[in-house]
């Protein structure tokens, strides 16, 4: 994929995580907001945002690292995917 | 365990009129499942008592005493009943794990009106099938869920109410949209509790199967003696307990012993409205001093994950009895409680349509990890040869576990579809659709399903269900869907498809179809797992082979082949 910055990244997955997983539009989620431990997103889920982000960053995250924890917001997903990132 | 009573001592003489004496029930009279959670715990001068202990979102405390629980289930009852919801009509609680969920869950009761209990993760067809079904009067929700009920409002012309629990001023409501606050909203002191009898309807508890919808299991008020006793020696509540049953109510577990099985004994519960981490549990179970908890074994498996390390930060000493449902509970989860908490996860062994605990690892008794235990006191349990349907007797053989009908809790029908209901006796026996062995001591061992039904995270997923919401993506030209082993979820949704012509198989477009099915059923009915194929394997007469698929997954032996489809 084309190279992106770090901000461009997390908006990237930010958009994704507000328009699949959150159904109240009222809420406020910014990169900081826990998604696994908040309920957001709950853990079957996280299957499709894992699959979300190996596509889109052409990546593959192991399975012991794609953990509730590693997900729980969006800096800490971006901080993972940047591990992967060639 | 304290004052420990055996398991042989509890089986002498074994009546369940010990449950009905100590609720002061008497054949013949009203029993109502709201009255007897809240009004007869005041009665008894718990009314100050702490019933409810609530934290949500952004750590959102709140608590209830056993007063204020019955204040708000009057409140909500008289608002149902100004609406002109009266008794047996179906009201749908879709919320998520929120203080108005348990409250509702008497309200509706005490006006004798049945109580259906949905996941608030469904997605908009999953509610449509289950509130068809039904022919659901009212539904009472959160405007976050809003969304997915109005999608589908043009198709329920029984839905005359939705009940918005937590209604924006700045907004305006839509067709059949009411607003109620319970806390804007004057308590009421009394009102007159409608008269329910044992055979009352109560709860209509949606489970999946193999073929066809979802089926509605209806139970009735006269539950409560199967679900009281069993929560007082199997779950061994005390006065001073503090308990935490990890289940949503949208399930069984949560409304039988999320709700009634304590309330009902009086007891202080803890509810937790956040996802799941290791942290937080641990920290919950900390801060509250829980000392009984509840849980299912893929929560048990999450935290063993989470590692050993994580528990020397927090002093979970409060903990007396834990005790697990939802699938078989793995040897390792038992043995990793022992060495962690110093005490074993208890298994237990029940369904939507047993409405109480069968099978059980009774406090006190030898328990054998990895067994599911032994019928509870009253309980008639058997496994049946599945070509005879008579009990077996050798020990060790695989059989069908089923029960003598007649306990307290069984449910009554399946809502509308009385056939089915009819399927599930034979000989005498209600067949639970699982199959054990039994040892020589008269443990129960869980073998498997019966049947194509995928029990993911202890839920039942139809893959049926799955299979018929594939063929509506548009890419999707035919579907097979089996259970996929998983190390924390025992079973995972695992899809195989075929597409149409004009389609390309690739990554972007199998998460296009997870996300489809996650938003059009549930997070848990999403395949985790999508594998293309030219074609699916099929019988000479057009059948899909979803057994050989299964196999394939399971590494098992295929079978006979002789009806499969040639190229």
């Amino acid at each position: 994929m084309e190279e992106i910055n770090l901000k461009e990244m997390k908006d990237l997955v930010l958009n994704y995580v507000i328009n699949e997983y959150i159904e109240d539009e009222d809420e406020i989620i910014t990169y900081d907001t826990p998604l696994i431990s908040s309920g957001y997103v709950d853990s079957f889920s996280m299957v499709s945002l894992l699959v979300f982000l190996e596509n889109k960053f052409k990546i593959k995250i192991p399975p012991n690292k794609a953990t509730p924890e590693a997900f729980d917001s969006v800096n800490s997903i971006v901080s993972l995917v940047n591990q992967y990132l060639k | 365990m304290q004052d420990l009573v055996t398991f042989e001592e509890r089986l002498k003489n074994f009546d369940w009129s010990l449950s009905e004496n100590e609720l002061e029930y008497k054949k013949g009279n009203v029993i109502n499942i709201g009255w007897y959670c809240s009004d007869r715990i005041c009665l008894k001068g718990k009314a100050d008592k702490i019933a409810l202990y609530y934290e949500g979102l952004g750590g959102v405390e709140k608590k209830y005493t056993f007063n204020d629980i019955r204040l708000a289930g009057n409140t909500i009852a008289t608002f149902l009943r100004k609406l002109g919801v009266k008794n047996e009509d179906r009201v749908c609680l879709f919320m998520d794990r929120i203080p108005e969920l348990y409250l509702s869950f008497l309200g509706v009761l005490k006006i004798g009106a049945i109580v259906q209990p949905l996941f608030s993760a469904f997605g908009d067809e999953s509610l449509f099938v289950r509130l068809e079904n039904a022919q659901t009067r009212a539904i009472i929700t959160q405007r976050k869920h809003l969304s997915k009920i109005r999608k589908i409002l043009d198709r329920l012309p029984h839905l005359e109410f939705i009940i918005l629990v937590d209604h924006n001023k700045m907004k305006s409501l839509e067709n059949k949209e009411v607003a109620f606050s319970l806390e804007e909203s004057l308590p009421v002191e009394n009102i007159e509790i409608f008269p329910t009898v044992a055979e009352s309807p109560s709860v209509l508890h949606y489970t999946s199967g193999t073929t066809g919808q979802p089926k509605g299991v209806k139970h009735v008020h006269y539950s409560l003696i199967s679900q009281y006793l069993t929560t007082k020696w199997i779950l061994d509540l005390r006065d001073d307990d503090i308990y935490w049953c990890t289940a949503d109510p949208g399930w069984v577990t949560g409304t039988s012993y999320g709700i009634i099985g304590p309330w009902s004994l009086g007891i202080t519960q803890c509810v937790l409205d956040t996802g799941f981490s290791a942290h937080a549990w641990y920290r919950f179970i900390e801060k509250y001093r829980i000392t009984m908890w509840y849980s299912a074994p893929t929560a048990i498996r999450s935290l063993m994950k989470a590692g050993d390390e994580i528990i020397r930060e927090f002093d979970l000493s409060s903990l007396r009895h834990l005790a697990s449902v939802g699938e078989p509970l793995n040897s390792e989860a038992v043995i990793w409680s022992e060495k962690i908490f110093g005490k074993p996860f208890l298994d237990t062994f029940w369904q939507t349509e047993t409405g109480s605990i069968m099978i059980t690892n009774f406090p006190g008794m030898k328990i054998k990890p990895g067994s599911m235990g032994k019928p509870f006191p009253g309980i008639l349990g058997v496994v049946l040869d599945p070509e005879t349907f008579q009990p077996i007797i050798e020990p060790g053989k695989i059989g069908l576990i089923a029960f003598k009908p007649g306990w307290p809790s069984m449910m009554r029908s399946y809502w509308n579809n009385e056939e089915k209901y009819r399927e599930k006796f034979v000989n005498g026996w209600y067949l639970s659709g699982d199959k054990a062995s039994i040892d020589n001591e008269g443990y129960f061992w869980f073998v498997g399903r019966d049947d194509d039904v995928i029990n993911t995270g202890g839920h039942l997923v139809s893959p049926f269900e799955v299979e018929s919401a594939l063929l509506e993506h548009p890419a999707v030209g035919e579907s097979a869907v089996v259970a996929k082993p998983d190390e924390v979820n025992m079973e995972v949704v695992k899809a195989f498809i075929t597409l149409k012509p004009g389609f390309t198989p690739g990554p972007d477009l199998e998460l296009e179809i997870m996300n489809f099915i996650r938003k059009k059923l549930s997070p848990l009915a999403m395949p985790q797992d999508i594998e293309y194929m030219k074609k699916l394997p099929k019988t000479r007469s057009g059948k899909i082979m979803r057994r050989l698929l299964h196999a394939k997954e399971w590494g098992e032996d295929i079978g006979d082949i002789s009806t499969l489809e040639n190229d």
